[in-house]
């Protein structure tokens, strides 16, 4: 362990070479892993490359033949796209010549793919269709008589669909995405996608000044709620003393929080939560007037591990996608969406809740500005460690109760085994 | 020239209407600048549509806002989150407004334009650019004073830095 490093460059270089876990495992989160380039390199080989299931899109992005979306998988940009026979294809974008990203928009129709650069053309699967100047001109140059047009496709991902939602993965040997989630969670992703027809609302988008994983130790962390989220907690919307229950996934690399919504009041349970104030009153309640939708729960957030959170907030439903920026800021897409069945007032009553979450969200402003804290503090001082002992050392598969730490010590060991720390 | 005594705003000539409507931009821009969030509801009207959009969603006619009220009593509630319940780093944000455009009269609604540029500072960082883009106005005459009836900022940015927690 590094004990006292200062310096810019030397500090860098350090902790290249000191990345040990403290002996105390998961209690302790060393704060390296927030700003080594070196580790955030490894990640995007053995995370975002490795094999996961990263979500990429909603179909109904693209609901039409052509329709596309530009999007990432860790530091690499992707393009989703529904081919002519309805099958779904992730492709890097990245040209098989000279590795141009071809694709510059963020939602799009296209028949064919065609890098601008020298026009390679490539099918809406990726497989090279047509190089100008195969043959050459006036019988001179051209490409090797070898050259095959198979060999040389964009690089097609792997694809998973699951009502209405489309995951992708670098990695050919994958498990199979029912899998990867596991019983528990995929019931609950379920219950959200229950294969009705979606509708997009609208995207929004943020880049936070911290690490990546920040922003999925904070859905990991309902320890925060109860304190961080004055708005939160004083209208009763997400509080310890309300009931919860946490599930994790038998790997732990995935997770959900479940509340019910409590009582805008003082109990002896939140005397702790210094920051609830009980007057707190909206000027225009008709922001917050949600109805009940689903049969369980009134709240449930949960990590897809690696780069999704799916938040089910009383009326607003959106994929926060992750998207690393290098070790030290993360972008985080938001894409808010209902249902097809939604009338006009449940449209805008999604709408309207929609004030709590995003870069301006009453709620979520607050995550977005802590978690740049934490990058600053943590950055100046990689061979520190944070503390977590929030209900124990080690965590359950189900917990009644917020008061712990125990999803983030899980994340973090699934984590070390991958990354092998 | 007394704005609070205008009675009937359709008989102002072209030059006293826009001496009207950038005395009007100018004291929205200083009560922002000035960081009197307390005042700024009383730029609009009491049924006022206050929108903070990506173009992006602008452009494709999607609905959501990144910052939606649709009363002054939202827009109360804004100033709340920023005095009471919002947690974040000490900021200054300063707009500048440019090319107030008026493109007429609807009914009883002046519609205008106007392009805007704010700038965040952050301790111990240099200023930068926070969110560019456009207002579509309309304001109204109520009690012989401007108001904004409708005001949509429609940013270029996309990307938020981070956080937007005053309004623009």
């Amino acid at each position: 362990m590094a004990s006292v490093i200062s310096g810019g460059a030397a500090r860098g270089k350090l902790v290249s070479n000191e990345r040990i876990w403290p002996a105390a495992g998961e209690t302790r989160l060393p704060y390296w892993v927030y700003s080594d380039p070196g580790l955030y390199a490894l990640e995007q080989a053995r995370i975002f490359c490795g094999p996961t299931w990263n979500y990429v899109a909603l179909e109904a992005e693209i609901p039409k033949p052509g329709d596309f979306k530009r999007t990432f998988i860790g530091d690499k940009s992707v393009v989703v796209v529904r081919d002519g026979a309805g099958g779904i294809n992730v492709l890097e974008n990245r040209c098989a010549h000279r590795g141009a990203q071809f694709c510059q928009r963020h939602l799009g129709n296209a028949q064919e793919f065609i890098c601008p650069y020298h026009q390679w053309t490539y099918r809406l699967d990726g497989t090279l269709q047509a190089v100008p100047f195969r043959r050459g001109v006036k019988g001179q140059g051209g490409m090797p008589k070898d050259f095959a047009l198979d060999q040389h496709g964009l690089r097609a991902l792997k694809v998973a669909r699951r009502n209405g939602v489309v995951f992708a993965s670098f990695a050919d040997a994958v498990e199979p995405f029912e899998d990867y989630l596991g019983k528990e969670i995929l019931a609950l992703f379920d219950r959200v996608f229950d294969g009705r027809g979606l509708t997009v609302l609208g995207y929004s988008r943020q880049l936070t000044p911290a690490n990546w994983k920040l922003v999925i130790e904070n859905i990991k962390d309902p320890y925060h709620a109860s304190l961080l989220h004055v708005f939160l907690l004083s209208f009763g919307l997400n509080r310890a003393d309300q009931p919860n229950r946490l599930v994790i996934d038998p790997s732990g690399r995935h997770a959900a929080g479940m509340t019910w919504r409590g009582e805008q009041k003082r109990t002896a349970d939140n005397v702790e939560m210094r920051s609830l104030i009980e007057d707190l009153k909206l000027a225009d309640p008709s922001m917050l007037e949600p109805v009940k939708e689903y049969a369980q729960y009134t709240i449930v957030l949960m990590t897809i591990w690696p780069n999704l959170v799916l938040q089910q907030q009383s009326n607003t439903l959106a994929m926060r996608q992750v998207i690393p920026k290098g070790p030290n800021a993360f972008e985080l897409a938001w894409t808010f969406f209902g249902y097809e069945t939604d009338d006009e007032a449940m449209t805008r009553r999604r709408l309207r809740q929609a004030n709590l979450m995003g870069p301006a969200g009453f709620v979520s402003i607050d995550d977005g500005e802590v978690m740049g804290f934490v990058q600053q503090g943590a950055s100046q001082a990689p061979g520190a460690a944070g503390v977590l002992e929030m209900d124990g050392s080690g965590w359950s598969e189900e917990t009644p109760h917020a008061v712990t730490e125990g999803e983030i010590r899980a994340m973090y060991r699934h984590y070390r085994k991958v990354m092998g720390l | 020239m007394n704005v609070a005594e205008i009675s009937n705003p359709r008989e102002l000539s072209s030059l006293e209407l826009r001496g009207v409507i950038d005395t009007l931009y100018a004291d929205y821009q200083g009560c922002l600048n000035e960081e009197r969030f307390e005042d700024w509801p009383g730029f609009f009207t009491e049924d006022c549509l206050y929108k903070i959009v990506p173009r992006e969603n602008f452009e494709r006619g999607l609905p959501l806002a990144t910052w939606l009220c649709e009363s002054r009593g939202y827009l109360l509630d804004r100033v709340t989150a920023i005095r009471k319940t919002a947690v974040y780093a000490p900021r200054a944000i300063r707009r500048l407004y440019s090319g107030i455009r008026l493109l007429g009269w609807k009914s009883n609604t002046i519609e205008v334009r106007a392009d805007y540029a704010a700038f965040e500072t952050l301790l111990d960082e240099m200023t930068r650019v926070f969110n560019v883009g456009v207002y579509h106005d309309r304001i109204v005459f109520a009690d012989g004073r401007p108001k904004f009836k409708e005001k949509i900022c429609v940013f270029d940015s996309v990307l938020v830095p981070n956080s937007l927690i005053f309004p623009l």
